[in-house]
């Protein structure tokens, strides 16, 4: 049974019903339906800025016959408004003839708690944490010009009715806790950002006071920052942190492996299954399946359940991410990768939590290794253009390398590279895998979902750095 | 199709009402409805349809000076009655700031003008299969293009904004769009670009052939690109992208950036921030303009403004709340600009490009690199070497930089400004930026 027509004029088994009578002669497809509540409470500039609360529901029914997929979505919940979206999918692949794939694994497992972080910390709670935020870091001096903090918490609901009359279901929890500061010092201001999150409850980031670890760390980077010199231009050794930096690994290797880009041959990845595209050394994996970390799915937006998947093995190429469209288009199975932003939106096959594993080297060898480069810490956001494989990322925190040692912070810059090419570049892979705190979010075709990286310290022989300072 | 003013005006009320039944001293509120259909094609076959229809509410109650919102897709009035009530709780219970208040009421607006926005022409799907194979038919003629998608869109939208001051408007918008993306290739090495087209009414639509054309021509131009060395150059900015300067120069002097000391251009009212030769305007009454609007998301009048005269920064984009902090009146800039635009420069296209012996002529950036706070700017970039006026060799894999507060001071624009997009800016030049390649 069904929660979702409890308050509706058409009941679980009518909806089956145009659900198979649709699809009867299509390849795949589904009704998805979904129960979205969302907060957001921001503190800024001393005050409570906003406090908002989101209810959306709705269903996206999709209808998917060959390479077509017929898609329509509402929040009216009700016979008329399935029976109009059921007539539109059936016009769109009317000369279409498809044979309705009934197999979807199963699974027992699951990767985080059926949680409301919302209503398991109260509203007066997190007014006050936001406020002590704000007194804590302000403590810090006058230094402190600007303090921002938010608590985002989620929680969503979904039932994928299958033409079988099959219904699997997922609740997924998701908070983020963020905080910014802004310093100023002799008329230089510079900011520093640091969240967490993942799929727990608010209070298992912020407790013990780990809220203030927080704080600490993005006072600590805007510190940093200001004194920060013009960055470097031009081609250089690069030292990657652990942790966060991996969504170099997202943007310049993880989009190019997505399945959608290889069918269609628009990938620069699209001919190089099997082949060396990465030092030896190198093994990348794409995993759906750590326990409530901010990019893990129980079942993907399809039903079906995620797992590990070997992306590069050893520098070879072993597999790309694949949705169920995709998946059959290429003749292999669907790697649980099928994702959407909501039931707005159509499936596509997206990164979970994407890692770079283990080497041998330590983070001083590397840095002791360099003679002249650059040392990046934390990044801000990053971009693929996929066809020609040329990305880039932003440095939040740097230094430059002389000689070996680290010197001065720089200026955030610009780095910029080539995604097939760059992992042959890799020479040195780290010890220290780390998972990053959490706050990652992944934009492809307009749709925005949680995703996390991981990866050790890497050295990169070559990679331009676009600076200020030639 | 689109729901009619009477009836979001009927839920509009009723939230209103509601909340200040349950002891809202004021109430904000706004209704949409929304009906879009895209049609996506790839290499000549259909790929995707999509039919969306949403509804959305969007309240803010406030009890004296505190406030707190709700937002919504489910209409229903079981429902919205849920959320008033949780919207009330959370307000009675959110520490209160003397800067919270709708806007005052001389500032709104007064009458609607039809500006032209909606064309309640429907274009059927069987219309957009046959325009997007026109497109796909262009843009594949050369052999060296291996991929295209093409799609279209068409958006109707209605919407009510109300608060309890009275206020009780809205109107219908509506939008087609086309888009085509292109994949050339060369010697295993592929390139992509994209032409797209944006408009109120389906009749002043560009070609499809000519959107087709424009990707093809573009992507194929692309083909093998080389890095180039490091080094100061003049850069140019393609019209497809120059108008992110105008984004930028919006958001440094957005009254939040100001108020909140977090912005590149403050205190730098009535400097001279560019040459003296620009002028900047934003104009939200344009007929057909897809920024146009008769007023802002609070419901105050939008008038046309001067944002920059003579190089000199005559306004800040304000609201109503960091207007009150800045002890400023709104200019009706709450949700940012409408229309934006450079005014025209004098030099041509032509005389631009051999106004120096050698630039550089971007068409594409890539990355988040602008920091609004400090002006720094360092951005992945792609285009063209021009030498001696004329585009010589694709580069690609490069980054520019430089600080938005010297880049400003060092425009040309060139006088080819087209009004295409809601922020519109000619082809321009900015003398002297750090160029990273090999």
């Amino acid at each position: 049974m069904s929660k979702f027509f409890k308050e509706t004029d058409i009941d679980t088994s009518q909806a089956e019903a145009i659900v198979t009578e649709t699809l009867k002669n299509c390849d795949d497809g589904e009704l998805y339906l979904e129960n979205h509540k969302s907060e957001s409470i921001v503190l800024d500039d001393n005050k409570i800025k906003s406090s908002t609360y989101n209810s959306d529901q709705g269903y996206g029914f999709r209808a998917v016959t060959g390479e077509v997929v017929a898609y329509s979505h509402s929040n009216d919940i009700s016979k008329e408004s399935l029976r109009k979206s059921s007539d539109n999918l059936k016009d769109t692949l009317k000369s279409k003839k498809g044979t309705y794939n009934h197999e979807i694994p199963k699974t027992n497992s699951k990767y985080y708690e059926n949680i409301n972080p919302i209503e398991s910390k109260t509203f007066d709670s997190k007014i006050d944490l936001l406020k002590s935020v704000n007194n804590y870091l302000r403590s810090k001096g006058s230094i402190v010009n600007q303090v921002t903090a938010n608590f985002l918490g989620e929680h969503k609901s979904i039932e994928i009715i299958r033409s079988d009359n099959q219904i699997l279901k997922d609740d997924r929890p998701l908070v983020r806790f963020n905080v910014s500061v802004v310093l100023e010092k002799d008329g230089k201001k510079e900011t520093g950002v640091y969240g967490v999150g993942g799929r727990q409850s608010y209070d298992d980031y912020l407790k013990d006071g780990s809220w203030k670890d927080v704080c600490n760390e993005a006072f600590r980077i805007a510190n940093v920052n200001l004194e920060s010199k013009p960055a470097p231009a031009g081609e250089m050794k690069v030292v990657l942190g652990p942790g966060w930096p991996a969504i170099l690994i997202h943007e310049a290797i993880g989009h190019g492996l997505e399945g959608d880009f290889n069918r269609k041959k628009t990938s620069a990845f699209h001919s190089l299954m099997g082949q060396q595209v990465a030092s030896e050394g190198v093994t990348i994996v794409d995993d759906g399946t750590l326990h409530q970390r901010r990019g893990s799915l129980t079942i993907d937006d399809e039903g079906t359940p995620t797992e590990n998947t070997v992306l590069i093995e050893n520098g070879i190429l072993k597999n790309y991410m694949q949705d169920r469209l995709n998946a059959r288009l290429m003749g292999t199975k669907s790697t649980g990768s099928g994702r959407r932003e909501s039931y707005k939106h159509v499936v596509l096959p997206r990164m979970r939590n994407t890692m770079m594993l283990s080497g041998k080297y330590s983070q001083d060898e590397m840095i002791s290794s360099v003679d002249k480069g650059i040392f990046a810490v934390s990044f801000g956001g990053g971009q693929v253009d996929i066809t020609s494989g040329k990305f880039v990322f932003n440095c939040t925190e740097a230094y430059e390398i002389n000689n070996g040692k680290i010197g001065s912070p720089i200026k955030g810059a610009t780095l910029i590279g080539d995604g097939p090419s760059i992992l042959k570049e890799v020479s040195l892979v780290g010890n220290d895998m780390k998972l990053d705190p959490g706050i990652g979010t992944c934009g492809k075709a307009g749709q925005g979902v949680p995703v996390g990286v991981a990866q050790p310290s890497i050295l990169i022989n070559k990679m331009t750095v676009g600076g200020t300072k030639l | 199709m689109i729901r009619d003013q009477e009836f979001l005006k009927d839920i509009a009320s009723y939230c209103i009402e509601n909340s200040k039944k349950l002891g809202a001293t004021d109430v904000g509120v706004k209704v949409i409805h929304s009906v879009s259909e895209n049609v996506s094609f790839r290499n000549k076959k259909l790929d995707e349809s999509n039919r969306a229809d949403s509804f959305a509410v969007n309240l803010t109650t406030y009890i004296e000076k505190k406030k707190s919102s709700i937002n919504s897709s489910d209409l229903s009035k079981s429902n919205l009655e849920k959320l008033i009530e949780r919207c009330i709780d959370a307000t009675k219970i959110t520490p209160s700031d003397e800067n919270n208040s709708l806007p005052d009421k001389d500032l709104m607006s007064k009458e609607i003008r039809d500006l032209n926005l909606y064309d309640e022409t429907h274009y059927p799907n069987d219309k957009k299969i046959e325009f997007l194979k026109k497109v796909e038919e262009t843009a594949s003629t050369d052999e060296k293009i291996v991929n295209t998608e093409a799609g279209f869109t068409e958006n109707k939208n209605n919407f009510i904004l109300a608060n309890s001051n009275g206020f009780l408007d809205g109107y219908k918008t509506s939008n087609f769009s086309s888009s085509c993306v292109a994949v050339s290739r060369i010697n295993g090495a592929m390139e992509r670009d994209y032409e797209f087209g944006s408009t109120r009414f389906l009749e002043d639509m560009m070609e499809p052939e000519e959107i087709g054309k424009i990707a093809a021509d573009k992507a194929i131009k692309k083909l093998g690109p080389k890095k180039i060395k490091s080094e100061r150059i003049g850069v140019i900015f393609d019209k497809r992208i120059s108008k992110g300067i105008l984004s930028t120069l919006a958001s440094a002097i957005s009254a939040s950036a100001i108020a909140r000391g977090t912005s590149f251009l403050k205190d730098q009212i009535n400097s001279e921030v560019f040459p003296n030769s620009i002028n900047i305007i934003d104009d939200p009454k344009i007929e057909k303009g897809l920024g146009s609007q008769n007023f802002d998301s609070e419901g105050v009048e939008t008038n046309s403004l001067k944002l920059v005269e003579n190089g000199i920064l005559k306004n800040y984009l304000i609201d109503t709340y960091y207007g009150k902090k800045l002890k400023l009146k709104s200019n009706g800039r709450s949700g940012g600009t409408t229309n934006l635009y450079f005014e025209n420069g004098t030099l041509s296209f032509k005389d631009l490009l051999n106004s120096e012996k050698k630039f550089l002529y971007i068409t594409e950036t890539i990355g988040h690199g602008g920091n609004i706070i400090t002006g720094d700017y360092s951005v992945g970039a792609s285009g063209f070497m021009v030498e001696d006026g004329e585009l010589t060799y694709p580069v690609s894999e490069i980054t520019i930089a430089g600080n938005f507060k010297e880049m400003f001071k060092n425009i040309t624009l060139a006088n080819d400004l087209e009004m295409k997009y809601s922020t519109n800016a000619p082809t321009l030049l900015i003398n002297q930026m750090t160029v990273a390649g090999k």
